[in-house]
């Protein structure tokens, strides 16, 4: 055993499976209260099943103390930074936790009839609305359940598009850059993906773009600000080359909180664009999901949005608005998923539009902008100036990128080394080798609800990590030492996998 | 923090958006609120819906009205869970990590199939990316779907086929369940793979085993979607020859939230591994030789593989796949059997009870586990619209998706649907049927003329 554990270190790891005592349960069910035939005389013997499944036998006392237990190994945004880029990991209201679960918003089935669940309806028209005028697109359907569904979504869209018109193509450019999401996404919508570089100053090599745009691209996938948190200068060139070719140009937005009430993708020239309700309009991560993905289109994808569609209806005559889901969408490409989307989503997002308004959004993306700019300055002086130079050294928007190629060649240490050493000071590590194009990166994305305080924590760690690495590489090198374990084999979980509990 | 930066003010910072290109004024939205007025605004516009504390609520559909115990929410609502985000940092994550590989651990015994993944969006994409799947696994571009696999499952597996390019193909119900001979015919050495669900969106239990014979004798996948609160006493898929069962996950743990967010959960064969969308937790060790879990096999995924990928997907539901586990556990072993025998005996008495009110009938005789499927002899709609007035949700019409069943009713149970509430919905029908009968028969006079017409 190694010698000065911590007491979470002392604990090992013990699954809820290897809790379970015989004939011990938590749950007590109604009594049926109506004849208990077997089971055998309901439905054929062949088609029931003779074991239960080995779920575990504990009592609720155990249940709640063993996940309790399991939280405090988590590290998370309500207990510390968490600068991770791209992912936008501001502060959640819970006041969208409480709304939420009221009744009528938690309760609330799906298949009920719309003229009995206004109230869902309308939330959703207005939540439209709020992304309509903060998009710059005037058509928005809630049903993409993620960012990387909004994507599928929206190629899905330029090929019933192009479709329509009687043109098939088969590439999509995307910078290199990228999200992973959209290539992956790219493949998944049946096309060829065209990488395009990226010039000195970070924006897209306007000279490879030129070469690789022809009247087979269907469309250009952009970030903007993009991955490296800047914002590229040449879009309106970009968006005419693709518009003069008949292409259709879709923005991917994971970074829309950088530019909220400041600057529309609509008005840039996009005709797709998705939003990450989870990021920039406040849903809790909840440790990889739920969020949502909704699309904002422009008028001449409009028709082929998914079904259905919530829509309002007339009033006049002494009525109010009817709110509706319209079904009858000849050109829809049709559903992405079951029922409306995730409306428990909507319902957190719309409460933090409405709790900040429009001046709090553009509010929110000034700070967010500042912050990321200050941290950068920060982290521009003493030690990690040279050992961790910008990768491109402009003002960034919300987020900025460091590379970390002058600090492993001088002091031996790789990006991971520092990532899991600020572990032991009580942060979660920025967003790690990505973008691709930077050697040893590192992408920061402090957000709008970090306080000055916490960023100067921050760049004073990064200084302290540097400055012991100085003298004693290795103390990086094998961290973390504080976590509830220290670094893990992920090579042994991919080659011989164990993806669940044996249980005999 | 603007001197240190080394500029005059934040609008300096947005001099990089190209004049032309910045908004230049106010959002469209109205200002900012107090939280109190937003939970008034919020409150007021909930108050507007009927929900199923309001009414009482036989809808199904592929969500359903259980009880979640205040467990789920407890440790749900814990930050530790509610705000991070994807264990990327495994040393910091374990509490997620193991929680996904315990949820895995779970649907595996649930499906009897030997892995799981850490989960997806919901229920009917989860069917499009196992079509995503078998185009991979086996070259081919051609899916054989039941009838009986819900609509909205159908549709979405056909918007997804649209971009990555297959053909779908249709096999109709016969008597409630998926028509056999048509099955056989349908598949052949081209079918990637296919689709099943049991219970099927009539309620009924299907053969799996049986109709898995002609995906067996031409090398397609066995897809099968099933309702996860029914694995407590229904055999599950994968001692039924299923290569992959999957599903939504909603009435584990999850809330109905107007139909999200929930979980789809993918189970699947061995060999299969390799090609799961989405996260996957597995077990490994620490330097110091501790157990520990990690994200594995990242190598499938979209931040590692780019375009060459096995899907797009980023998101596993972990905190909806979390509730499902918390649920599970506290249904344990016994209360989870318990409750697919209380499902079973309440939908077979309600069933039997709805078939003995005057004007109603059952669509199909096969059996059934928490769900049927009625015939009223009088228009749907009307129907429903008085049993709203009685404060009841009757159920869910089956016209839209089933033409072929513009008569048609899904009436769904589950251990809040008290004897009582049962008996109270088959007055209602009774009553509403036998008022909206006289509709019917209009209905029917006029289509009667419109054929002497024609």
């Amino acid at each position: 055993m190694p010698a000065g554990e911590t007491p979470m270190q002392r604990e090992r790891a013990v699954t809820i499976f290897e809790r379970s005592k015989p004939g011990r349960r938590a749950a007590v069910l109604p009594r049926s209260g109506v004849p208990e035939p077997p089971l055998e005389e309901l439905i054929p013997a062949k088609l029931l099943r003779e074991e239960p499944p080995r779920l575990p036998e504990v009592a609720e006392p155990e249940i709640v103390r063993h996940y309790n237990r399991l939280s405090r190994r988590n590290f998370d945004l309500d207990t510390g930074f968490y600068p991770l880029g791209s992912c936008t990991m501001k502060h959640n209201p819970r006041l969208n936790e409480r709304v939420a679960a009221l009744p009528g918003h938690a309760r609330l089935h799906p298949a009920q009839d719309p003229r009995r669940a206004q109230g869902a309806l309308e939330l959703m028209w207005l939540l439209q609305g709020s992304l309509a005028e903060i998009c710059g697109l005037p058509h928005v359907s809630l049903q993409p359940s993620a960012g990387s569904h909004g994507e599928l979504a929206g190629l899905l869209l330029t090929r019933a598009y192009h479709a329509d018109r009687g043109e098939q193509r088969t590439k999509v450019l995307a910078p290199d850059t990228a999200h992973g999401t959209n290539p992956a996404s790219v493949t998944m919508a049946g096309y060829d993906v065209v990488k395009v570089a990226t010039n000195e100053r970070g924006g897209v090599e306007m000279d490879d773009l030129r070469e690789k745009v022809s009247e087979d691209v269907a469309c250009l996938m952009l970030t903007n600000p993009n991955t490296l948190g800047l914002f590229d200068e040449n879009i309106a060139e970009i968006a005419g080359l693709i518009h003069e070719v008949g292409g259709t140009l879709y923005y991917d937005g994971a970074n829309l909180n950088a530019v909220m009430g400041h600057s529309r993708p609509g008005d840039m020239g996009f005709d797709i664009v998705h939003v990450n309700l989870h990021k920039s309009f406040s849903q809790p991560h909840g440790g990889g999901g739920p969020g949502a993905g909704p699309i904002a289109v422009s008028d001449r994808i409009e028709p082929f949005l998914p079904r259905p569609q919530v829509v309002k209806r007339g009033g006049g005559n002494g009525l109010g608005p009817q709110y509706d889901l319209d079904f009858d969408r000849p050109k829809s490409i049709g559903r992405l998923r079951g029922f409306q989307g995730n409306f428990g989503v909507f319902v957190r997002s719309y409460a933090y539009i409405l709790s900040l308004g429009a001046d709090g959004l553009a509010e929110a993306s000034e700070t967010a902008v500042l912050n990321a700019n200050y941290l950068k300055a920060r982290l521009t002086e003493g030690r990690a100036g040279s050992r961790l130079p910008i990768a491109f050294d402009r003002h960034c928007m919300h987020e900025f990128v460091l590379s970390g190629k002058p600090m492993k060649k001088e002091l031996g240490l790789a990006t991971l080394d520092l990532a899991k050493r600020l572990l032991d000071f009580g942060f979660h590590p920025p967003t790690v080798y990505f973008p691709l194009l930077v050697e040893e990166a590192l992408m920061v994305e402090p957000t709008e609800t970090e306080t000055k305080e916490s960023l100067d924590d921050f760049a004073d760690a990064i200084e302290e990590i540097l400055a012991e690495a100085e003298q004693d590489p290795e103390l990086a090198k094998r961290a973390p030492y504080t976590t509830p374990v220290r670094r893990l084999d992920e090579v042994k979980a991919t080659r011989h996998p164990v993806v669940r509990q044996s249980l005999g | 923090m603007l001197a240190t930066i080394g500029v005059e003010s934040v609008a300096d910072l947005f001099e990089q958006v190209p004049e032309p290109l910045r908004l230049g004024r106010p959002l469209d939205l109205p200002s900012g609120m107090s939280e109190a007025d937003v939970f008034e605004r919020l409150s007021e516009l909930a108050g507007r819906n009927a929900d199923a504390e309001e009414e009482v609520c036989f809808l199904g559909a592929g969500m359903y009205d259980h009880y979640v115990p205040a467990i789920v929410d407890a440790i749900t609502q814990r930050s530790e869970f509610l705000t991070p985000y994807t264990p990327y940092q495994p040393e910091i994550s374990q509490g997620g990590l193991q929680a996904m590989f315990e949820f895995q651990t779970a649907m595996s015994e649930l499906t009897a199939l030997p892995v799981a993944t850490a989960g997806l969006y919901e229920g009917p994409s989860s069917v499009a990316s196992a079509g995503y799947l078998a185009i991979g696994a086996t070259g081919r571009r051609r899916f054989v779907v039941s009838r009986g696999v819900h609509p909205h499952s159908r549709e979405t597996l056909a918007t997804y086929a649209s971009g990555y390019g297959a053909e779908v193909v249709e096999v109709g119900l016969e008597g409630g369940l998926t028509d056999a001979a048509e099955l056989a015919d349908a598949v052949d050495p081209e079918t990637a793979a296919v689709f099943l669900q049991s219970p099927n969106f009539l309620g009924s239990v299907e053969d799996v085993e049986a109709l898995g014979a002609a995906a067996r004798e031409h090398g397609a996948l066995l897809v099968v979607a099933t309702d996860p609160m029914t694995l407590g006493i229904l055999r599950p898929p994968g001692d039924c020859g299923a290569d992959v069962a999957l599903g939504e996950g909603q009435p584990l743990g999850n809330r109905l939230d107007f139909g999200g967010p929930s979980f789809g959960f993918f189970c699947g064969a061995e060999e299969l591994l390799r090609r799961m969308p989405g996260r996957i937790a597995g077990e490994t060790e620490d330097v110091d030789g501790r157990r520990g879990f990690v994200l594995a096999l990242q190598t499938r995924e979209q931040h590692i593989r780019r375009e060459k990928a096995t899907h797009n997907i980023c998101t596993a539901q972990a905190l909806n796949a979390l509730g499902a586990m918390v649920h599970l556990a506290w249904l344990g072993r016994r209360g989870f059997r318990e409750l697919g025998e209380l499902l079973a005996r309440r939908t077979a008495y309600a069933r039997q009870r709805l078939a003995a009110v005057s004007g109603v009938e059952l669509l199909h005789e096969a059996p059934v586990v928490r769900e049927f499927a009625v015939r009223l002899d009088a228009p749907v709609g009307a129907v429903l619209e008085r049993c709203a007035e009685r404060g009841i949700a009757a159920g869910y019409p089956l016209e839209r998706d089933y033409p072929e069943h513009a008569d048609g009713l899904l009436v769904a149970i589950t251990e809040r649907r008290t004897r009582e509430q049962i008996d109270a919905l088959a007055e209602a029908l009774g009553a509403a049927v036998a008022a909206c009968a006289d509709l019917a028969s209009y209905g029917n006079t006029k289509s009667a003329q419109s054929q002497e017409v024609s």
